[in-house]
């Protein structure tokens, strides 16, 4: 049984989130391979090469994977995976994106968001906002995954891997690619960051959430994350968004400003190790799940905190 | 142009989830059941491009037990235009559903077929792609905005790291995403002239789909629970314990 990863990259950057879906697919199988796809990824397919207990990297190569339409990724995942019982896909916007479509491909069923693999053929996942944990075994003969990288710890490094060039199918004509906008930060990316300030409606616009969130992430090297009030409001961009239906994170160090914690956003974030709220509503549900609480004006708190952390 | 909408018959994003004590499943007996927030994006979607009239005819479709009606009523209710209930009381899987919602398509052949990004019970965030495989469409998913204009889609899409903007000739799939629009509220002449429009209801058997579900559910169990920590007095209190718990 060999078991095919796709690998989580920004063109230039493997992302640990690939190192835990191989922790997830070793689960299932000791012959792991990972797939490369983009445009100019050498890099990254060598820095693939070196996670542990990797056999092979493959490398697919061209413009439209490069901007990552799903009919082409598809194609080019369904048709390597007659060599693999099962393929894994981080669980990023990405790879929920394309995933469905290369299980309905080969029909079968898609195990999304899978955070344990009991066995060859069961597995665990979060249901309804993660309130209620799914234990499924199938008996189909591939499986397709998305992978909760949150859930898994990443696979090491020491691994040398061969490289291998594989070529994508032919180009599908119903989607044309227009453009993209593309936030750019210099701060850490929520996925990968160890500490997180995520800002909620209580901030009130997006010149209080900039004046007030960012420079207490910068002081700490943190992320910057919000809830969906404070992105609907637009005070944050949408992928900024953590939740159910946004990104699941579980650093270190998690800390809510002025969020009320909706099981909606606690399912993407109730996994953090430590997690802070500063609320100024006592009975803010978001209590029930900190370690840390502050039942404060933010206006006030956030500044002695900036002044606290010297 | 006419456009499907499937909507699903949901837990109330609201309500509290009890997962049941033999370990069977979630407790949905006597609890408030809604329209998926997603589907009910897609119905005002669906609404909005019939008042600019790019659409002519809203089809909503619903797989689910009879009370199921009720979803498709609120359909109606938004701006649908008649409804198709695929009555069964069996948990119906994504891929059973896009092959039910493929043979919908086959004999309705809408040009558009708009739906919710995820199913907020069973969370899959899967049947749009799968239709879309299946029907050989081009797919849009977790649209944010929708232009529809000579044959074509230009859907812009929340993606990791911001957005992205596809054209998708027609017939497609699309999926939504939260910030698509904000669905209207029932007016009670609505209501009523929802009552009064057609739905009809049809059985599995009657698209030949095998639904039969292909994972078993060996348990539904409550997530490990987190208790409430310390509430603290002041900032100074707060780094102190940060840093002790060698988070800072
Ligand atoms: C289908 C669906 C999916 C969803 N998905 C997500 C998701 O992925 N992520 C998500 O976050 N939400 C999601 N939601 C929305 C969720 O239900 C909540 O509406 C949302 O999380 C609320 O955001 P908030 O906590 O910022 O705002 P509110 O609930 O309005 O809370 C604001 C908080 O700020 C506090 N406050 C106000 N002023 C101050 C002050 N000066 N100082 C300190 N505190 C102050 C208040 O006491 C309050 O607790 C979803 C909802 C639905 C229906
Ligand atoms: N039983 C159903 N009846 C109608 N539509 C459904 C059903 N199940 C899923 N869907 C549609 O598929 C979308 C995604 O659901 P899922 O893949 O289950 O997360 C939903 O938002 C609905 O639009």
């Amino acid at each position: 049984m060999a078991a095919l990863v796709i690998a989580d990259h920004d063109g230039a950057h493997l992302r640990d989130t690939t190192h835990k879906t191989v922790t997830a697919a070793l689960a299932l199988s000791s012959d792991v391979d990972v797939l490369v796809y983009g445009e100019g990824v050498k890099t990254v397919a060598e820095a693939a090469s070196k996670i542990a207990g990797v056999r092979k990297v493959l490398v697919a190569e061209s413009a439209d994977l490069k901007q990552d339409i799903a009919e082409d990724v598809a194609a080019l995942i369904t048709g390597l995976a007659v060599n693999y019982d099962a393929v894994a896909i981080p669980a990023s916007a990405s790879g929920k994106n394309f995933a469905p479509r290369i299980a309905a491909a080969l029909d079968v069923s898609l195990l999304s968001d899978v955070i344990e693999v009991v066995d060859g053929s069961t597995f665990v996942r979060p249901i309804y906002a993660g309130n209620a944990l799914e234990t499924v075994q199938t008996s189909e003969a591939k499986k397709v995954l998305t992978v909760r990288t949150t859930a898994f710890k990443a696979a090491a490094e020491g691994g040398s891997a061969s490289v291998e060039t594989v070529t994508a199918p032919a180009t599908k004509a119903g989607t044309r690619f227009i453009s993209e906008e593309k936030v750019t930060s210099d701060r850490p990316e929520l996925g990968a960051a160890k500490i997180i300030v995520s800002g909620g409606r209580a901030l009130g616009s997006k010149e209080e959430f900039d004046a007030v969130i960012d420079p207490l992430a910068d002081k700490l090297g943190a992320a910057v994350g919000a809830s969906r009030a404070a992105v609907d409001a637009g005070y944050a961009p949408n992928d900024y968004q953590v939740g159910q239906t946004g990104k699941v994170v579980a650093p270190e160090l998690y800390i809510a400003v002025g969020i009320s914690g909706a099981i909606q956003h606690l399912a993407g974030m109730k996994d953090s190790k430590v997690i802070v709220a500063i609320n100024k509503d006592p009975e803010a549900p978001i209590f029930s799940v900190a370690d840390y609480g502050l039942v404060a004006d933010y206006k006030t708190a956030i500044p002695d905190l900036m002044k606290a952390l010297g | 142009m006419k456009i499907l909408v499937p909507v699903k018959r949901v837990l109330d994003y609201n309500v509290k989830v009890r997962v049941k004590s033999d370990q069977s499943g979630v407790d949905l007996a006597n609890v408030k059941m809604s329209m998926n927030p997603f589907d009910e994006i897609a119905v005002e979607e669906a609404t909005r491009l019939k008042e600019k009239g790019v659409a002519t005819e809203i089809v909503a479709v619903s797989i689910g037990p009879a009370q199921a009606k009720d979803t498709i009523i609120t359909a109606l209710t938004i701006g649908a235009d008649r409804g198709i209930l695929i009555q069964t009381d069996q948990d119906v899987e994504p891929l059973a559903v896009a092959k039910l919602l493929k043979a919908v398509a086959e004999t309705e052949k809408p040009d558009l077929i708009i739906m919710g990004k995820q199913a907020i019970d069973g969370d899959n965030n899967a049947t749009g792609q799968m239709l879309s495989t299946l029907l050989d469409w081009p797919q849009a998913t977790f649209a944010s905005k929708v232009v529809v204009e000579n044959g074509e889609a230009q859907v812009t899409r929340e993606v990791d790291g911001g957005l992205q903007t596809l054209g998708v000739k027609l017939p497609a799939v699309i999926t939504t995403d939260l910030r698509l629009n904000e669905p209207r509220y029932a007016s009670l002449p609505n209501i009523m002239k929802a009552k009064k429009k057609p739905l009809e209801t049809k059985t599995v058997a009657d698209y030949g789909v095998d639904v039969t579900p292909r994972l078993k559910v060996l348990k539904v169990t409550e997530p490990p629970k987190r208790s409430a920590g310390k509430k603290l007095a002041d900032a100074a209190e707060l780094v102190a314990n940060l840093k002790s718990a060698g988070v800072l």
